[in-house]
């Protein structure tokens, strides 16, 4: 199960994860990505910190995104991941290839160096 | 057993049948000669031999055998349906008719002879006319009674009972000439009739004539009553001309039995003939009656017979086409948010999407938007469509599960067509296709589900056949492996490869993702290895290739962890690569510890061009005697407990730490026995796959 919330702040949209997300929530994580490109936001921060578990399909969904980010240079940060959470993202080697930032200023400082 | 006892049964009746038909023409013959002789003496003045009564007595042996005689003939019938039974009836009547035609022949061609004149022939005459009334009548009883008792209450059988035993005991009555009294006579005789009228108000069966068996029915009972008359009128004058010269002979209108019958039988075609004539024009709505009923059947059965949705629509549009007498109508279906189905009945789809289109134009609701009323006739509203040969028209919603999935409407090109009966009838007709259509998904998605199950099963027998079932060894190793799916099929894979005498490489693999697909890509993953391990690759080539090549064949979001590993017991050197899959679990028997490696790598398909290269290293290291390499899924890792936590790197590495020293099935079974331990269930949601290579 997974709960959503997005806010904007300085020109950037904000998406908080909370709760875990597995194969059929990370439909969920999937389309509220999606809106927010949508919408046109090239400053996406994604709030991890009340995110307790994520499964290779909610992997699967920032990884898809990767490529396309690059190429309409729109830029995400993810931010405030549990040890656990990062863990997985680093054992994939997704922390390489994605934009993780300890917390949300420091997220911020990325996402506008970029 | 049974069909031995029933056919037995059946000859057993059909003997007493022909016995009681020999018994009735033995006491006809007696009736003959007893009441020549009686007549005759009395005539000559001779005091007769026999008994005057016996006639009598004959006459009621005779009527009791025929009783007898049709109630099995007719009665114990169950093939006989209504027309046949007229048909019966009639026939008797025929040949009772014709018969009597006859003599009447004979006695004209004789023309006023003696012997015509002659009170012994008149009496012959008399007498076997008397039988062909008797006869014919009894046959007609028998077959009104199956016609009264057709729909039986219990109020009717009891009148029946009374009339039909009462007339039998009349006719003890009538053997034993007890001393006539006349008030006695008449009451009996009146009682009878009166309860032979009120039986005669049973016509219920005339309902179930289609319009040709009424026809049919008519001309019969026409014909029936025109021979009773005929016969009546023949056997009345008989007993007129014997009566006037003397009276010593069975005179049947004193006879109660007769009397009631003739007097039943007569009532009751009669009453049957005007009650058919009354009903010919009601007829058709019978009929129409009868065939809503089967075509309501058709639609509740539909179900089971029809292969599709749309025969259920077909099938409501006929019906109720058909119902309701409509000149055209169509059915709309709304398969999904955007698309729309229209079935149609001799009306094109533009004529019918022009008056869908006028309705909306002029926002009524009740068709096309579901208002608060269920059903609505909206024939007012087709006045102002300019064009339109319709000029009646009532529209239904269809819901399965409460949900409006579309509209049935039926056209007329008479104005109020469409009466309140026909609402009803159309209303209950869309209600039951509904509930058709709701059975039909139901089924369709049970069917879907099975499909998929047994997919799976495919799946999961495909992904244990792409496991190998023998592994590499080496004086140098030994390897033990263990792989467990869950219900949902994963995609684990693990393999060894000898590329030459002291080349020996390894690979573990998790697909991400489950299912049909999983098992495919986990196919293209032992595909990959096989053919790209045989050609000596440096394990971090080896990864880049695979990227390549999976790239074309992963979707969007999905991609394989793997660790491929290269041996080589020459240098004793083991070479290999990481892409993602979870970090290797090592023992090293110098420093007695249980560490993980620490190193990069990005999973395969994350990286989908030339630039995978930068993200996948390789790495070396040296093995001695008493190694322990122990590879794994995160199914593992990631392995719960009632509690929701996890079985985790801490407690993976503990239970190696445990056993480090033992050989690696030993240290295999342990760690499989602590992980089920720790789930406490035989359940698991994810695939366990390990693999731990002891080093000799």
């Amino acid at each position: 199960m997974i709960h959503i919330k997005r806010l904007q702040e300085d020109g950037a949209d904000i998406i908080a994860l909370i709760g875990e997300i597995d194969a059929s929530s990370s439909i969920e994580l999937d389309l509220a990505i999606a809106k927010s490109v949508g919408e046109g936001f090239i400053k996406i921060l994604v709030d991890c910190s009340a995110l307790e578990y994520i499964s290779s399909a909610g992997l699967g969904v920032f990884m898809s995104y990767i490529e396309e980010f690059n190429d309409r240079n729109i830029r995400m940060v993810l931010f405030g991941m549990s040890d656990k959470v990062a863990n997985t993202f680093d054992i994939l080697g997704l922390n390489e290839l994605l934009k993780i930032g300890k917390d949300k200023v420091q997220a911020k400082k990325i996402v506008n160096e970029l | 057993m049974a069909f031995f006892g029933f056919n037995q049964h059946f000859v057993h009746t059909k003997a007493i049948t022909r016995l009681l038909f020999t018994v009735g023409f033995i006491t006809w013959l007696a009736l003959v000669f007893t009441d020549l002789s009686v007549l005759f003496s009395s005539a000559n003045d001779i005091k007769p031999d026999l008994p005057t009564w016996l006639p009598g007595v004959m006459l009621n042996l005779f009527i009791l055998s025929l009783f007898y005689y049709y109630k099995l003939k007719i009665e114990r019938d169950e093939v006989l349906n209504f027309v046949d039974l007229l048909w019966r009836v009639f026939a008797t009547g025929l040949v009772a008719t014709v018969v009597s035609l006859a003599l009447r022949l004979v006695e004209f061609l004789l023309n006023d002879t003696k012997l015509t004149t002659h009170i012994v022939f008149k009496d012959l005459i008399y007498l076997i006319n008397l039988g062909l009334m008797i006869s014919f009548l009894m046959m007609a009883f028998s077959a009104w009674k199956r016609l009264i008792l057709y729909q039986k209450s219990k109020w009717l059988l009891r009148l029946w009972a009374f009339f039909e035993f009462g007339l039998l005991a009349s006719l003890v009555y009538n053997s034993f000439k007890i001393p006539l009294v006349e008030w006695l006579y008449g009451t009996l005789l009146g009682i009878f009739v009166v309860a032979g009228l009120v039986l005669s108000g049973n016509m219920k069966w005339v309902a179930f004539l289609n319009f040709r068996q009424k026809w049919t029915s008519l001309l019969l009972l026409l014909l029936t009553i025109f021979y009773l008359l005929y016969i009546f009128y023949t056997n009345s004058a008989l007993t007129e001309s014997i009566g006037n010269i003397s009276p010593y002979f069975t005179d049947y209108r004193y006879h109660i039995f007769v009397l009631s019958l003739i007097v039943f039988v007569t009532i009751y075609s009669i009453f049957s003939f005007l009650v058919i004539l009354f009903n010919l024009p009601t007829t058709s709505v019978f009929e129409q009656k009868l065939e809503e009923v089967v075509n309501f059947q058709r639609i509740s059965q539909s179900i089971q017979t029809e292969q599709s949705e749309e025969s259920v629509y077909n099938i409501l549009l006929e019906t109720s086409v058909s119902s309701v007498f409509a000149d055209a109508a169509w059915l709309e279906i709304n398969s999904n948010a955007q698309e729309q189905k229209l079935f149609t009945y001799k009306i094109t789809d533009k004529e019918s999407q022009e008056i869908i289109n006028h309705l909306n134009a002029h926002h009524i609701k009740g068709v096309f938007d579901q208002g608060n009323e269920k059903t609505k006739n909206l024939s007012k509203h087709l006045a102002s469509l300019r064009g339109s040969r319709f000029r009646s028209i009532l529209a239904f919603p269809i819901y399965v599960k409460g949900e409006n999935i579309g509209n049935l409407a039926l056209l007329k090109e008479l104005p109020e067509g469409f009466n309140k009966e026909m609402t009803k009838i159309v209303s209950t007709f869309s209600n039951q296709a509904g509930i058709s259509i709701e059975n039909f998904r139901l089924m369709e998605e049970a069917l879907q589900n099975e499909r998929y199950k047994e997919e799976l099963k495919i799946a999961k027998t495909v992904q244990k056949s792409l496991l190998p079932t023998l592994l590499e060894q080496d004086k140098d190793f030994e390897i033990a492996a263990f792989s467990e799916s869950a219900d949902e099929v994963g995609g684990d894979y693990y393999d060894t490869l000898r590329i030459n005498d002291h080349l020996i490489s390894i690979i573990i693999a998790d697909v991400s993702g489950k299912g049909t697909t999983a098992a495919f890509h986990m196919s293209q993953m032992k595909g990959i290895f096989h053919s790209l391990a045989q050609s000596d690759m440096e394990p971090d080539n080896f990864m880049v290739h695979a990227n390549q090549a999976l790239v074309y064949c992963l979707e969007r979001g999905s991609f394989i962890s793997a660790t491929y590993f290269v041996i080589n017991t020459e240098t004793k050197k083991i070479k290999y690569a990481r892409a993602g899959h979870c970090p290797v679990l090592y023992y090293s028997s110098l420093s007695k510890q249980v560490t993980y490696f620490k190193d990069k790598g990005v999973a395969l398909g994350m990286v989908r061009n030339k630039t995978y290269t930068n993200f996948i290293h390789a790495y070396e290291f040296e093995y001695v005697q008493g190694d322990l390499m122990v590879l794994y899924t995160d199914g593992i890792t990631e392995a719960k407990n009632s509690k929701g936590e996890e079985f985790g790197y801490n407690r993976l590495l503990e239970s190696v730490e445990e056993v480090s020293s033992l050989s690696a099935a030993q240290v295999q079974d342990h760690l499989i026995k602590n992980l089920y331990a720790f789930s406490g269930t035989d359940n698991i949601d994810d695939d366990y796959t390990t693999m731990i290579v002891r080093f000799n």
